[in-house]
């Protein structure tokens, strides 16, 4: 088990990390020339904000799309089965143990790269809360078509209010995220790891939790 | 293994390339498609075409030679040869001043309709008449089906002569007399006649930029400035650009001119020039096309909800101060001299009362579907509030309606106190007839004024505050002077009197915003604490070690 020596591991494949990065880039400034449309500050200016805000979210379209080819080709989609085992364990190391000194109760593995509190988490992130940001922003884009669709039963209020909210929610996920990238056995591990596709993991053998998932 | 890595390296590139495709397809520079109305209007207003359809030459027609007394009688010389025009001409607007499109004959300025200025011309013809295009419209008995009667000239002559006295019911003179400094001449009816042409800017602007009795009174966007606009003051008109004349825009079929007034329906169908040369309602799309702008650019996005006029005009009187305020309830203070503003425009007159008048003004939006409905003097009204004297129709639900900018003129117009309604007060006439800028005696004014126009009258006048609207479409402004989006798209932006649709940068919801920020606020607070906890119990560990 935990033998305390750090050995390295190629974690993050180059389109993983290119996706990783460019998203990031994406969700950044879609958030800031989103707030901008919404009225909570004046950065870009209305128009260029808006175009800015339909080019990235054109974009991030394009590359979610991608995104979903290269997780369902590569297999990749098996990283993302919740689970309950462990969960709680991760839990708990998050609110006391890792005040304590104590050791991440799950190791990574290129087969196991999320702990199961990160596979509740992305999943969510990814198949709900991105996918209606997405939808929503879409739908919001093409609110001119709406006639012609037959959609225009849906109010431009409704959409925007839904848009919003997804919206204070991806913030406050980003918010956290940026954050836990700090807790690793040094303050840049993770992201150093999300630049070079290697992270420095305890040396150990696999553990059951996600063995059995693999089959 | 490698065939997989070479597989994704192929994904990435194509991700990329497709990433980078998305913003030349957004703001994609397509050839900047030019309406095809509008390529048609600049061939129109070339100089070597205007000529074109010009087939007589009115300075060698012997008949225009003869000596000519009175101009009634140029008229019967013009209706010789145009022998339609004057019959055709008499079933017009600008004969009638009745709106053809009200069934009970009521509506329109030589009606019942009261306005904010000097409120309606019955009683008052002589003044207000000279500005009718027909001669010795002096009162109730003028023959509106007088062929003679008609003027021609004021519309057509190109002399810049032709000038009528402004008291004598749309005559000119027929000896030199003195008015208000400036001494009218008898007109030179051979040269005036034979000048004769399509109507230019001028002919229009003689009464159309002098509504309400003065240089931008009424209007805020026509006024005397229009008459060689520059370019930055009307991009269309600009004697530095296209130099429209209005007949331009205002085409006309039967001596009918295309415009908007009174309840004259909206639109059924925006089509252009190309689709039917003679459309009945000019308007922007007519030359520009539904959709004016770029490829993909937003703005064409909103041409179903929103006005062109909306955007490119971003303010009206831009040269020349217009009237924005008239209180008649102060007239009649002889001891007050008459007052001029910082502009040099006239603040208060006892005969008129006290006025405000406002350069740049910033435009009042309404929905507006192309009619505007107006108050006649027999209907009553709610004088706890402001009296619309006239409002745009249209609503946020009627597909034919746009936001429209309007100048909204307000004031304090005489009203019957008893019956609530609106009151036609004799202004203009001689000692003894009643007038008031003769007696200063409202009650005796109204009451004749009322008697005239066969409406009863209670004998108390109060003063009520009164509004009219005057949709802004002239002085469109160059593409660079357009107003931002963010004039509309604010939170105290130009649109916010206009409820019941949500609209991105103005709207929100409160309780979104602040749960949004407070869930924001919570997960950086969270997180700080988590750090302060993590750095802490980091140094207690390092002492234990």
């Amino acid at each position: 088990m935990s033998t305390g020596k750090m050995v390295k591991i190629y974690l993050y494949t180059r389109f993983e990390r290119f996706w990783h990065w460019l998203q990031a880039l994406l969700i950044f400034m879609l958030l800031l020339t989103g707030f901008e449309v919404h009225g909570t500050f004046s950065l870009f200016g209305f128009q260029r904000a808006v175009e800015l805000h339909n080019f990235f979210g054109l974009s991030w379209i394009i590359l979610f799309v991608f995104i979903v080819f290269w997780v369902f080709t590569t297999g990749e989609w098996r990283q993302y089965i919740p689970t309950t085992k462990k969960l709680f364990a991760v839990m708990r190391y998050y609110s006391s143990g890792i005040f304590k000194g104590e050791p991440h109760p799950v190791k990574k593995s290129s087969r196991a790269k999320h702990n199961p509190l990160q596979r509740l988490t992305y999943l969510g992130l990814t198949a709900v809360l991105l996918s209606l940001q997405m939808f929503t922003g879409f739908l919001y884009y093409m609110y001119n078509d709406w006639a012609v669709w037959g959609l225009s039963f849906l109010g431009l209020g409704f959409l925007a209010i839904v848009h919003l909210a997804c919206a204070f929610l991806i913030l406050s996920f980003v918010v956290v995220h940026i954050y836990m990238t700090t807790t690793g056995h040094t303050i840049g591990a993770h992201i150093a790891a999300m630049f070079s596709g290697w992270e420095e993991v305890e040396e150990g053998e696999e553990e059951d939790w996600e063995i059995r998932q693999r089959r | 293994m490698r065939m997989k890595k070479r597989w994704l390296r192929v994904g990435m590139a194509m991700a990329m390339a497709l990433a980078c495709c998305v913003p030349s397809a957004a703001t994609a520079e397509t050839e900047d498609t030019v309406a095809p109305g509008r390529q048609l209007a600049r061939q129109a207003v070339r100089e070597d075409a205007r000529q074109l359809w010009i087939t007589a030459d009115h300075s060698r027609f012997p008949l225009l030679k003869e000596e000519f007394g009175t101009a009634p009688e140029v008229t019967k010389a013009c209706l010789s040869c145009h022998n339609e025009a004057a019959l055709q001409f008499h079933k017009t607007i600008h004969w009638t001043w009745i709106d053809p499109n009200d069934e009970t004959g009521k509506t329109g300025k030589g009606g019942l309709t009261v306005n904010n200025f000097c409120i309606n011309i019955l009683s008052n013809e002589p003044r207000c008449t000279s500005c009718h295009a027909g001669y010795g419209w002096r009162d109730k008995d003028f023959d509106f089906s007088s062929q003679q009667n008609v003027d021609c000239l004021v519309c057509h002559e190109q002399t810049g002569t032709y000038k009528k006295f402004p008291t004598m019911a749309g005559f000119p003179v027929s000896e030199p007399t003195p008015f208000d400094g400036k001494t009218f001449e008898p007109p030179n009816y051979n040269a005036i006649a034979q000048s004769v042409s399509r109507p230019t800017r001028n002919n229009c602007g003689t009464c159309h930029f002098y509504g309400g009795g003065g240089d931008a009174v009424k209007h805020g966007d026509l006024d005397s400035s229009m008459f060689n606009p520059s370019k930055n003051l009307d991009v269309h008109m600009g004697i530095d650009g296209q130099n429209f004349d209005c007949v331009r825009c205002h085409t006309t079929r039967l001596h009918q001119i295309a415009g908007r007034i009174y309840s004259t329906p909206a639109v059924e169908e925006r089509k252009s020039l190309l689709e039917d040369d003679l459309t009945p309602k000019i308007m922007c799309e007519s030359c520009h096309g539904a959709h004016p702008h770029k490829a993909n650019f937003k703005a064409n996005d909103h041409t179903d909800k929103v006005a062109c006029q909306a955007c490119h005009i971003p303010t009206f009187a831009r040269v020349i101060p217009t009237k924005m305020w008239w209180d008649w309830s102060l007239a009649g203070d002889t001891s007050r001299p008459v007052t001029k503003d910082e502009f040099g425009m006239t603040s208060y007159d006892p005969k008129k009362g006290e006025f405000l008048w406002a350069k740049d003004v910033i435009p009042v939006y309404h929905w507006f579907n192309g009619a505007i409905d107006t108050l006649t003097a027999d209907r009553t009204i709610d004088p706890s509030r402001e009296v619309k004297v006239s409002w745009p129709m249209g609503d946020m639900n009627d597909h034919k309606s746009r936001i429209m900018p309007f100048k909204v003129h307000r004031g304090k117009t005489p009203y019957d106190k008893v019956r609530n309604n609106m009151v036609i007060p004799k202004l203009f006439g001689p000692k003894g007839s009643g007038a008031y800028w003769a007696e200063y005696d409202w009650t005796v004014a109204v009451e004749k004024g009322m008697a005239y126009a066969g409406l009863p009258f209670s004998g108390e006048v109060g003063f009520v505050e009164t509004s009219y609207v005057y949709p802004t479409t002239h002085m469109v402004a160059p593409k660079e002077q357009t107003l931002a989006c963010k004039a509309c798209h604010s939170r105290n932006g130009r649109l916010n009197n206009l409820g019941g649709f949500y609209m991105p940068g103005r709207d929100t919801v409160r309780v979104l915003d602040v749960g949004g920020w407070s869930i924001v606020v919570a997960s950086l607070v969270g997180v700080a604490l988590h750090a302060l906890g993590r750095v802490f119990s980091g140094r207690s560990k390092r002492k234990e070690n």
